[in-house]
């Protein structure tokens, strides 16, 4: 029976991207539980509704993260759009479709960044990182932000991209796909790299389905909960399919992710082509009715779900978010029982963990 | 599976130019469409607060009394709300950025009284 | 096939958490999210139960002072939502499987965002 020691996990830690504290129960260098608790993050966004009313509540909703930033602002108009009953048009729609495609990339590309340095793989890091610059190139050049972009207001979106804008955009991805090749390759193929993550952090199918994974960490575990295969957006026009694995370790979560980078330009190329010519937004009258709305989208990390109430005047009664990794918690704090202690890291970075978003 | 696939990537990159800027040597990179400052046209302003009101930050503040309309540069988000909801359109979007500093800084522009016509 | 976006919210008893619980676990559902609402002092409770493109939401209404039953029995997963909702609106739950006892969420100020009926209205 070896001696049993809590080892204090963050907040401050090298690789996590944001601060959660998780309190490690370890016993000869292997975890026994792992307990989390969170909280240095919050900032009472939700409360807020209080004071700004439905529209200027955009603005406040992108900012909750920087990376799904725009995936909150589309969920929240959508939300609010559903309980005004406001028909967008249809160029409006395929403008966020095509925006939160080039938001999954450099979330994607943000990610495999993240695990290069948790391995200690400097210059992958760096070198994954300069790729994503191209893609926060774009959005400056387009809507006026890197992060934050204040595209979608509720109604439609703030201004037009023409049409000669968005095929520079096609050019520039599809120059990039050489690149992203000879990154990826390194993920996929390199000894070193993959020693780390096969048959780490195995979550067995069944697990997955009972604990409510969500996103690529269920997805490499062949649940599928994807929720581009329903009706929102233009993607069932656009014939997508969602990509998964049956290997349950962290390889496969890698393997989906860096496939979905390859889907996203796919995607991008085909709203390109299609999308139809018309006005972007559309004028409304009237206050949110009594009542409530639930929209749920997919983020790059997995389903995020929104709700909104109404009371009749210009200010909402209840604006609430639940992003993807608040239902990937319980999942980790599974996948922690019985690994080693130096593996503590690839299974934080693996379920994609974005706190600020958890804690608003 | 191979060892030490990142090489050439690692080779080329050694013979390029670096890809970040020094700045503040070099101006920072920035388009036509950055929103970099909000500032006022202030001939046309009719100091009716609804900049104010709208703004998340709570960064613009309206005097009618003192006529001066008053912007807190560090807490403003430029996320452009108030560009849109002015009424007479005399607030605009700039690309430069505020540059950093260890005040936080205050604008107030003072609204001059316009002859009737 | 549910859509994306819905609006039907079906009201639910307090007595009969578990029991739609128990159905929702053997039916294969699971939970998406608990949300909780308080405005003048009236607090209710939104369940959401999903499974693959299906979601079905049930709201319960929590008179002050009531706690109610854990579901964390059947849906190990609802304990990040039960702590969330009893730090911050001061709901308690009985029976859970993991309680951290007001200590999940670090905060300066006990529930916040509980409020009180306004006199008079």
């Amino acid at each position: 029976m070896g001696k049993r020691t809590i080892i204090p996990f963050g907040p401050q830690h090298p690789a996590l991207p944001e601060p959660i504290h998780l309190d490690l129960e370890i016993e000869d260098e292997k975890v026994i539980r792992a307990v989390p608790s969170i909280g240095y993050v919050h900032r009472g966004l939700e409360k807020l509704v209080e004071k700004n009313d439905y529209q200027t509540m955009t603005y406040i909703m992108e900012r909750v993260c920087g990376i799904c930033s725009f995936g909150h602002s589309w969920g929240y108009c959508s939300a609010v759009e559903g309980l005004m009953d406001i028909e967008v048009p249809q160029r409006a729609e395929y403008l966020r479709t095509i925006f939160m495609e080039l938001s999954r990339m450099h979330s994607h590309l943000l990610w495999l960044g993240l695990l290069a340095d948790g391995m200690g793989f400097e210059s992958l890091f760096m070198n994954c990182w300069r790729m994503r610059e191209r893609i926060l190139d774009i959005f400056e050049r387009t809507t006026g932000g890197r992060v934050i972009l204040s595209f979608t207001k509720v109604g439609g979106q703030h201004k037009d991209v023409p049409n000669d804008v968005l095929n520079d955009v096609v050019s520039i991805l599809n120059g990039m796909k050489k690149e992203l090749k000879c990154l990826t390759d390194v993920f996929i193929d390199d000894t070193s790299v993959r020693n780390r993550m096969i048959g780490v952090g195995i979550l067995p199918h069944d697990e997955t389905r009972k604990l409510g994974a969500v996103g690529p960490t269920a997805r490499g575990s062949g649940v599928n909960n994807d929720q581009r295969s329903s009706d929102f957006g233009m993607y069932r026009d656009l014939g997508f399919e969602p990509i998964m694995d049956v290997q349950c370790d962290c390889y496969a979560r890698c393997k989906v992710r860096v496939n979905e980078i390859y889907q996203s330009i796919g995607i991008i190329e085909k709203a390109v082509k299609g999308i139809p010519e018309g006005p972007v937004s559309v004028q409304f009258k009237g206050m949110p009715p009594v009542g409530e709305c639930v929209v749920r989208i997919e983020q790059p990390r997995g389903e995020a779900f929104y709700y909104v109430r109404g009371n009749g005047t210009r200010y909402l009664d209840r604006a609430r978010v639940r992003t993807p990794t608040n239902a990937n918690i319980p999942a980790l704090v599974k996948v922690l029982q019985g690994c080693d202690l130096n593996d503590v890291t690839m299974l934080v970075l693996t379920i994609d963990p974005c706190i600020s978003c958890t804690e608003r | 599976m191979a060892t030490f696939k990142i090489g050439k990537v690692l080779l080329s990159s050694v013979f390029k130019k670096p890809s970040t800027r020094p700045y503040p040597a070099v101006e920072a990179k920035h388009t036509d469409a950055t929103r970099g400052h909000v500032e006022i046209d202030q001939s046309r302003c009719i100091l009716c607060g609804i900049c104010s009101k709208k703004c998340p930050a709570d960064a613009i503040s309206v005097s009618k009394t003192d006529r001066t309309w008053i912007i807190q540069r560090m807490s403003c988000v430029q996320c452009g709300a108030c560009v849109e909801a002015c009424p007479k359109d005399c607030l605009i979007m700039k690309t430069d950025y505020t540059p950093p500093n260890v005040d936080k800084i205050v604008d107030t522009v003072v609204i001059k009284e316009r002859a009737e016509n | 096939m549910t859509s994306y976006m819905t609006k039907e919210v079906a009201g639910l008893d307090r007595k009969d958490i578990m029991s739609k619980a128990e159905e929702m676990s053997d039916k294969g559902y699971r939970i998406i999210q608990m949300c909780a609402t308080s405005k003048n002092g009236i607090t209710d409770v939104l369940y959401s139960y999903g499974k693959d493109l299906d979601m079905e939401m049930y709201k319960v209404d929590v008179p002050e002072g009531v706690s109610l039953p854990s579901i964390t029995s059947y849906f190990w997963s609802a304990f990040i939502f039960e702590n969330e909702i009893h730090d911050l609106f001061d709901v308690k739950f009985t029976g859970s499987v993991l309680d951290y006892k007001g200590n999940f969420f670090k905060l300066s100020t006990k529930t916040p965002w509980k409020t009180v009926a306004k006199g008079g209205e």
